[in-house]
């Protein structure tokens, strides 16, 4: 009996453990294998160990654009999280007609593809097509530019922020309605008024919703590529290594540099890798999240 | 139970007056419609009017047939080309990490066997992998075997779903008793009777779920075909999108292209959006499961 059942375990994990094969360990080692050759003159290739790695991390490019994606998530995650964080709690309390449209029309981007919002913002960012260039002028702004090189990154924050804020906040309101209203009776009782609910109770008790997003908010974020990448036409921000995945593939589909963008790649995901491990660690130690 | 129609359950402690709030959630939805009503309202210009007339509302003619024959027609019928390719690669790929995501997440939940703790862990660790990241290397090893520029290349990579697992085993742990599938094996029912006939529809409303986001997923995924497809007929949508807009954008501006980029991308959202109106009340179940747990 304990023979079948171990058997049977294994044979329905079967299809799942050939597509992790296939298309994620077999993966993985190709790029390390890849990441330590490198071309030799006479054209074939030669083992180099992590020289690869060495240059990665010496590569101004590279690390431009790995800092580039840090101060990005820096700025947008947070901004984001507390938006979605403010609409769930909002929503939470107030049922109105106006508190369930604005729960769809947040939530309506989740299903607009990167690349249509990513032509849309452009069309609306631009001159001859959008009203914001026009507004900003009336207001007084002078020559206001949204690819600008120092605007660019926040008008990028935007599409992302209008992409994701009506999703993360879906998530953290369907953990708030997960929340037994005991909860927060006795506060009631005690005269608690919402606003102090909201932050003393509830937020507390939603903060594994909340470590969620801000987990694959960084996943994404460090991955950053349509947005930049379509909207390159309009500004000369976007550079050859603008963020880590635009630097990968240019190096591979422009440079045919195939060893070194095999390392990029490889390094990104060992970067994603372990900032989202110290920010568990870190949430952990310190809130004991379960 | 659906998040976006459903009365919360414990509303009435709060009378619903707060202005602030209010007017907080008015600004919001203006926030996030506006470049949806750009794209309806630009979709019935044409090109002159794309330029001449304000650009939050409509013009002075109506050229939306205009846009969408031309939509249908440019480059011989090539945007249909493209809608039926995301459909199939969408709907390939999301029928496949669903029923592979359920199969393994059942086997996490109700079987023990030696290394489940280790391929638990590892699942943990696989979802926070970046999918980019990998899409680089599978070129490269797909195209030593003859694989890339084809349909299999965009498909069977977004089989891939750690997330689905993870999931489904939440859900199977919750919502299917032990003694259900006991009382099937005394009655000498197969593994597979059982997981097919007596699982998968106790599973519906979590399968539901990760077909939904597997099917939003690679319906909107655009770096994994744009590095793994090189011929335009094998586009989907975002590929085929963005290739009309560089050609629209390189010539300056007076393309005919932008107008059918702009009604193109319509075309392309619409049916994401109908399919979560009406299937909402699926995909909360799981965005639940996953966030609570």
């Amino acid at each position: 009996m304990k023979l079948r059942q171990s058997l049977t375990g294994w044979l329905f994990m079967i299809p799942f453990l050939i597509v992790v094969f296939a298309f994620l360990i077999a993966p993985l080692g190709y790029a390390l294998y890849l990441s330590t050759q490198a071309d030799t003159l006479v054209g074939g290739q030669e083992f180099v160990g992590f020289e690869n790695y060495i240059f990665s991390l010496t590569d101004p490019i590279f690390l431009e654009g790995v800092k580039r994606v840090f101060i990005f998530g820096l700025i947008q995650i947070p901004i984001m999280l507390f938006l979605s964080t403010v609409g769930a709690l909002v929503i939470d309390v107030i049922n109105t007609r106006l508190s369930r449209t604005f729960r769809l029309i947040a939530f309506m981007p989740y299903a607009v593809p990167g690349v249509v919002a990513a032509l849309m913002w452009g069309f609306l960012y631009s001159e001859s097509f959008g009203p914001f260039v026009g507004i900003a002028e009336s207001l007084g702004a002078k020559d206001f530019n949204f690819f600008s090189l120092k605007v660019f990154i926040y008008s990028i924050s935007n599409i992302v922020t209008w992409a994701w804020t009506g999703y993360n906040m879906i998530i953290i309101y369907s953990a708030l309605q997960g929340l037994s209203r005991e909860v927060y009776e006795a506060a009631i009782v005690d005269g608690a008024t919402q606003v102090q609910i909201a932050i003393r109770v509830k937020l507390p008790a939603i903060k594994n919703a909340i470590l969620l997003t801000t987990i694959f908010a960084i996943i994404g974020t460090m991955q950053i590529f349509t947005e930049p990448r379509i909207l390159a036409r309009y500004t000369n921000a976007v550079s050859n290594g603008y963020t880590p995945n635009i630097y990968s593939f240019n190096l591979a589909f422009a440079q045919s540099q195939f060893n070194y963008a095999a390392a990029v790649s490889f390094t990104l995901a060992l970067v994603v890798f372990v900032v989202t491990s110290i920010v568990l660690a870190a949430t952990r130690r310190k809130g004991r999240v379960e | 139970m659906s998040v976006l129609t459903r009365s919360p359950k414990k509303s009435g402690y709060l009378a619903p007056r707060s202005t602030t709030a209010n007017l907080a959630m008015i600004l919001a939805i203006g926030y996030f419609i506006v470049p949806i009503i750009w794209v309806v309202v630009n979709s019935t210009k044409d090109n002159l009017q794309l330029f001449s007339t304000f650009s939050l509302w409509f013009g002075t003619e109506w050229h939306l047939m205009d846009n969408l024959r031309g939509l249908m027609t440019q480059d011989g019928g090539l945007y249909l080309t493209w809608f039926r390719n995301t459909i199939v690669y969408s709907l390939a790929s999301a029928v496949g990490a669903t029923l592979i995501s359920s199969m393994a997440g059942y086997s996490l939940a109700r079987f023990h066997f030696k290394g489940r703790s280790v391929l638990e862990a590892g699942i943990l660790a696989m979802v926070m992998v970046p999918a980019t990241a990998l899409v680089m290397p599978t070129y490269l090893m797909l195209s030593k075997i003859n694989l890339v520029n084809t349909p299999w290349s965009v498909i069977l990579p977004s089989m891939l779903s750690p997330f689905g697992v993870f999931l489904i085993r939440v859900f199977v742990q919750e919502s299917i008793p032990d003694e259900i599938l006991q009382a099937a094996r005394i009655d000498r029912a197969g593994e597979f009777r059982i997981y097919w006939q007596i699982v998968l529809p106790m599973l519906r409303p979590a399968l539901v779920t990760v077909f939904l986001f597997s099917l939003v997923s690679s319906w909107n995924n655009y770096f994994l075909p744009l590095v793994m497809l090189s011929e335009n007929k094998y586009y989907p949508l975002t590929v085929g999108l963005t290739s009309w807009f560089a050609q629209a954008s390189q010539e300056g501006g007076n393309s005919i292209l932008f107008n059918l980029v702009i009604a193109g991308s319509l075309i392309a959202v619409v049916p994401l959006i109908i399919s979560f109106i009406f299937l909402q009340k699926y995909w909360q179940g799981g965005i639940n499961a996953g966030s609570v747990k």
